[in-house]
Parts: structure tokens; sequence; C-alpha cells
């Protein structure tokens, strides 16, 4: 078993601006309404960063900063992982669409925009934030896979890390054989001990079996089934019930995550140098 | 924390020849495998390391669906070396849903996606019927190969962070071994020859026309290698003795820099380095030897050299392998623990072909000729795209 702590949510998607915004939607307090995704400009890039940023690169920076809001900790101290069922949809069909044409000849920004770990990149640009940084894959069940390694370097690191899961549409023809549901991006700042700002504890397991929980939300089901990263629904409607809640997201055929989450009193006093204590 | 890990097996296919014998002979000889580029008739010269033999391997049966450059590199390196019995035995000692997979690539089968956009129908632009995205071209698929063909069920992903990939695999199987979230893991990668590598490192600018010469006062650039390495990582057991070679520490880093060049002091990957080395509690002067990332760029390799000189001093041997096989990419990292793991078992220094003329504003202690010394504990370094770095110890125990 796996045990973090969460000190601060991010959350973009459509109808969901911001983790604040969208608590009365998972909550069903408010009916959810699938508009598009709307997004500030990246707020941590240089200005001429900012009017460039690809849509992957935005949705990373917005959720990471706000998952950082409510903790009042450094972001060019806090390692990262970056989990994502494919990345840059439209810098790939670009390039793939040069490639495939007599010209081919490629612009070194987009080549350099494809690799998997650009958000990451721009990450630590954006922050200064020299600190580790990983990037994964795991096709749909990349968010699972990001949660698994993010809370594992929290605990066994003993530091905190931030998750930033994301996935983007991809345009025709490549839609026809990936499609996404939408555009959709969640950040989860993980630490490994009870701190001011942590509010719920969370504990993981790796458990034999395909079945993953059901989840109940109506309006929110076709965007959980349909983009990767919102397979972090049900995690995301536990936190803003916070209240103590176990299921079990799939991972792989054959395995599932479990899921347990236990509120923490908040506002507990930090302890000083707390993550200084064990530093990898 | 992360208690050194054993190397039980390890296989490795480049260029120089597919297992650890071939790949021993040409790291002693000196001899490199880099020819003129031929792949895809690029129209701009370039050298590289190519496995010709992938033309011509198509996976079968229930792997068929898998077919791609990048999972048929990963079938042959699966069963060189015995290394698919080693997994065979560790599964059978822990059980298979107790051993990982946790894999690195930067190209994955893209080339699959390539060749399908330029098989795309001229009235609907959709692409043939038969190109499967999920097994080829993402990322996961080497992950989903390797996993299916070696029978696992225990924890998977793959990491893709350009050229430092498959070294941060080693990293993620430490920790998840430290976590006790599986017993062991196979680790390594697979990147492999595609047409967005090569035209996008040549609109970079940094492709070289001839080989690659590393370190050389007239370098000018990559030559792209395909690869592949795996390594059974396992806490150490009875059967590991003072000759077996182990993961001793790990350091990450990112530059904070730029997207595609690397810090020009070095600052991230002194950083890499220097956690690596507290990781496995060794001073600079216990490393005999330091597999730099070594591109042969002309900012890369002056950054790197400044780094190692910086926290090395100017005596620890090093070179860089990429004049032998290329630049393997996302490989590199795995490609590279395993030509180091080769020095330890065989005590030798790798020389760097085609590098004549030291760049005489350098420091390190560069070794151009291949040559026998005994090797107990080693550094390779891995830098990517994104300004990601980082920094493996491997070697016997202490």
């Amino acid at each position: 078993m796996i045990r973090v702590y969460i000190e601060g949510v991010g959350l973009y998607g459509p109808g969901l601006d911001g983790w604040v915004e969208s608590v009365p939607v998972l909550l069903g307090r408010r009916e959810y309404v699938a508009t598009p995704v709307r997004l500030q400009p990246a707020p941590l890039l240089p200005a001429n960063e900012r009017r460039r940023a690809v849509e992957t690169v935005r949705l990373a920076l917005a959720v990471g900063a706000d998952a950082f809001a409510a903790s009042g900790r450094d972001p060019a101290a806090t390692a990262t992982v970056f989990a994502s069922s494919g990345g840059d949809g439209e810098t790939i069909h670009h390039i793939l669409s040069v490639l495939a044409s007599s010209n081919r000849e490629l612009s070194p920004t987009r080549f350099h925009n494809s690799v998997h770990n650009a958000p990451a990149g721009y990450w630590g640009i954006a922050t200064g934030s020299r600190a580790a940084s990983s990037s994964l894959c795991c096709h749909d069940d990349s968010f699972a896979a990001g949660l698994l390694e993010a809370a594992v370097q929290a605990s066994s690191g003993w530091q905190p890390v931030l998750l930033i899961a994301y996935d983007v549409q991809y345009p025709a023809p490549l839609s026809q054989v990936r499609p996404i549901g939408a555009s959709f991006a969640v950040g989860l700042l993980l630490v490994p001990e009870p701190s001011g700002a942590a509010f719920v504890r969370l504990d993981l397991d790796l458990l034999p079996g395909s079945q993953a929980s059901d989840f109940d939300l109506p309006g929110l089901e076709d965007l959980r089934r349909n983009t990767p990263a919102a397979r972090s629904l049900p995690l995301l409607v536990a936190l803003a019930k916070n209240e103590a809640a176990s299921f079990s997201l799939n991972y792989l055929d054959d395995i599932v995550l479990k899921l347990s989450t236990i509120p923490v009193p908040n506002g507990a006093p930090a302890t000083a140098g707390a993550f200084g204590s064990k530093a990898s | 924390m992360n208690s050194p890990l054993a190397i039980s097996n390890f296989s490795v296919v480049t260029s120089l020849g597919a297992g650890r014998t071939q790949t021993l002979a040409a790291l002693r000889e000196g001899r490199s495998a880099l020819a003129p580029c031929r792949f895809d008739a690029v129209p701009f010269p370039a050298y590289a390391g190519e496995i010709a033999e992938l033309n011509n391997m198509p996976l079968e049966g229930q792997f068929a669906a898998f077919d791609c450059r990048n999972n048929r590199l990963a079938a042959l390196a699966l069963r060189n070396d015995g290394f698919a019995d080693t997994v065979e035995a560790a599964r059978l000692s822990y059980g298979s849903a107790r051993v990982g997979v946790m894999l690195g690539t930067s190209t994955a089968g893209l080339q699959q996606t390539e060749m399908a956009y330029r098989n795309r129908d001229p009235e609907t632009g959709q692409l043939p019927t038969g190109f499967d995205y999920a097994r080829t071209h993402n990322s996961y698929s080497l992950a989903r190969f390797v996993r299916l063909a070696c029978n696992l069920s225990g924890p998977a992903f793959v990491v893709s962070t350009a050229c430092a990939a498959t070294a941060k695999v080693f990293a993620s199987a430490m920790r998840m071994i430290d976590a006790g979230v599986c017993d062991a893991a196979v680790v390594g990668g697979v990147d492999t020859l595609c047409a967005t590598t090569l035209y996008g490192f040549h609109a970079l600018g940094l492709i070289a026309e001839g080989p690659c010469r590393p370190f050389d006062v007239e370098r000018s650039g990559i030559s792209i290698g395909e690869g592949a390495g795996f390594f059974l990582l396992e806490r150490p057991t009875a059967h590991h003795g003072p000759e077996s070679v182990f993961l001793l520490g790990f350091g990450e880093s990112s530059d904070a820099y730029h997207m595609s060049s690397p810090h020009p002091e070095g600052i991230g990957a002194r950083l890499a380095m220097e956690q690596a080395l507290a990781m496995a509690d060794l001073d600079p002067a216990a490393i005999d030897y330091i597999n730099l990332h070594g591109t042969a760029t002309p900012v890369g390799d002056a950054a790197e050299d400044r780094a190692v000189s910086d926290l090395f001093g100017v005596r620890t041997a090093c070179s860089s392998t990429k004049g032998f096989a290329g630049h393997t990419l996302g490989a590199s990292g795995a490609v590279e623990a395993a030509f180091c793991a080769l020095s330890i078992e065989h005590g030798l220094l790798p020389g760097s072909p085609h590098t004549r003329t030291i760049d005489p504003t350098f420091r390190s202690a560069y070794v151009q000729e291949t040559r026998s010394a005994r090797v107990d504990r080693v550094v390779s370094n891995s830098f990517g795209f994104g300004g990601a770095n980082c920094s493996l110890v491997l070697g016997h125990a202490a």
C-alpha cells in the first residue's frame, strides 16, 4: 500500500473551468453542461512563449499552477510527473502531413514540440524548476499509471510531487484511429505526510482484476469513458465530497488501482523542514 | 531508501550486432557501425546506425497486430542473450503480477503512422484500414508488447522523456521495487529509425554530414541510430556475487532552460550526476568511467565537458560511445547502460570511433581508443529535449 496526502487540485475540461468552480458540478448540485474548455493564456510562461504555446502545454501549465495555489509550496522545488495517453495530436498531425508531402521540410519548433515531454519542458522553463520530471504514457490507462508513479515518488522519495495528467482531441485523420472525447487536464499535488495544506489522505493498492468500480454521475460518464485523463473523475468526485471513499480505477487489462480517500483535518501545523528530513 | 538492485541479465541490440558478444567485440575493436544513411531515401547527407534485419522480420501470430519496426526490435532483443529465459525465471519465482515492465521510447512505432499518412485515401483523406494506432504508434505499445510477450501482469508503463527516457525507467523501477509495488522489473527500451527524427533533427541543424565525432574539435552534430536494451532488475539474492553488476543510484534533474538546447553551463547535467553519486553514497573519485551523453553537437558536448570536469576533475576516464552505433535517442540510456555493464564485466574503457582531435578547450579525461582497465563503478549520462536529465551509477557492490 502506498500512502500520500493531497494538498491541491487543478482541473480544466469541458464545463469544468477550474477546481473550485467545478466542485458543485462534481457534487451533483449544479447541472453539468459540457461547454468548451475555457483556458486563460498560460499564466507562468513569458509573453512570447505564451502566445504560441500549444493546447497541451496551456492545459498542463494551468492545472499545475492551480494545484499549487492552496499549498504555498514552491513549484521550482517540486518534482513532477506528467501523464498523457498520447500527447499533442495537432503537432504530430502537422509533422506527418509534411512528411507525406513532396516538400518534407519540418519546422524545428514543431519537431521539438512533438516530444511526449514537451509540457514538462515548458513547465520547467516557466517555473524555473530543476527538480526531477518524468513523462509517462500508458494509452487509456495513463492517469492510473501516472498517479501510481507520482505517489511512489512522493512516498519512496519522501518529497512533494506534482502529477499532471492531460489529453487533447486529435484532428482528422488521427481522430479516426484515436478518438478522444474532449480536452481535459487534472493536476494533483501529492505530499508524503500530513501538512498544513493537505486535506485528504490517499491510499493506493494494486489488485488483480479487470472490474473498476461503477461511476454514478450520469452527466460526466461520457467524459470519463471517452477521455483517458478523465478517468480521474471518480477520484475528483471523492475529493469534492471530502468524505471517506474507496473505489477502483482500471489500470491495464488485468490490474485495478484501488484508491481510498480519508479527509484529514485541515490547517494542521506544517512541520518545519518536513521534506528535508529524508530527502532523496 | 532505494537499496541497490541487481542486474540479473541484460540484452542489447544495435547496428553493432545482436547481443552482448557482438557488442563487446565491436567495443573492444573500436569498430563503428555507422554508414551513409539510406533509410527512407533521405535527401540530405547523413550517417546512421541502421539494423538491416528489421526490414524483414514481421511479427506474426498473436503479435501480428503489434508489427512495426520498434516492436520487431523489441522482439529481437528479448530473444537475445537468454533474456527471455531470465524473465521467465523471475516470473516463476515472484509470480507474474510481481514483475513490472517499465520501458522507455521516443519513437515507438511512429514510422507506421508515417507510412499510413503516405497511403491516405486521396478522396477522403482517411488512413488505410488495418492501421493499428494503439499497438504501434502509441508509446505504450512497447511495454504492452513486452508485457504480453513475457506473460507478465505486473505494473507497466512507458516513460517518454526524449533521449533520457530509458535511463529514467531505471529510476522508476528502483522506486517501485523499494515501495513494494513489484519484486522485479524489466526495464530499458527501444528506439528505431523513422522519418520524423531524421527530418526533425535535420531541421534543427543537428545532423552531421559524416559519422558523428563526439568531443572532436570539428564535431558538427549527431548520427541517428536504432537500438534496444533490456535489463532484469531485482533485489540482490544468493545468486548475485562479487562479479555481479548493480544499479547503485540515479539522479534526475531538469534544465529549466530551453526545449532543444542544453543549459550551456551544464547545470542540470551536474545536478543529475551529483544526485546519482549521493544516492550511491560514492565520492566522484570512486567512479572509474563516465559514459557521456556526448551526442557530438557543438553546444551539448561543451556543456557536458564542463559539468563533468567541474564535478569529477580532469582525471576520471570518460567517453561518448555515440560513434559506435549512433545516437539511439530514446534507447540511448539503456543501450549505453549495457555498454557500461560490459565495460565493468570485461574490464575495458570504450573509446570513441571517428573522434580524431579532442576539442582543446575541453578538460575532461576523454578516452579515444578502447583500452583495458579495471572498472568497478561507472556513471552513465542521458540528457533529452525538454531539459530532461538522468544519470545512473552502475557497478559492483561496495
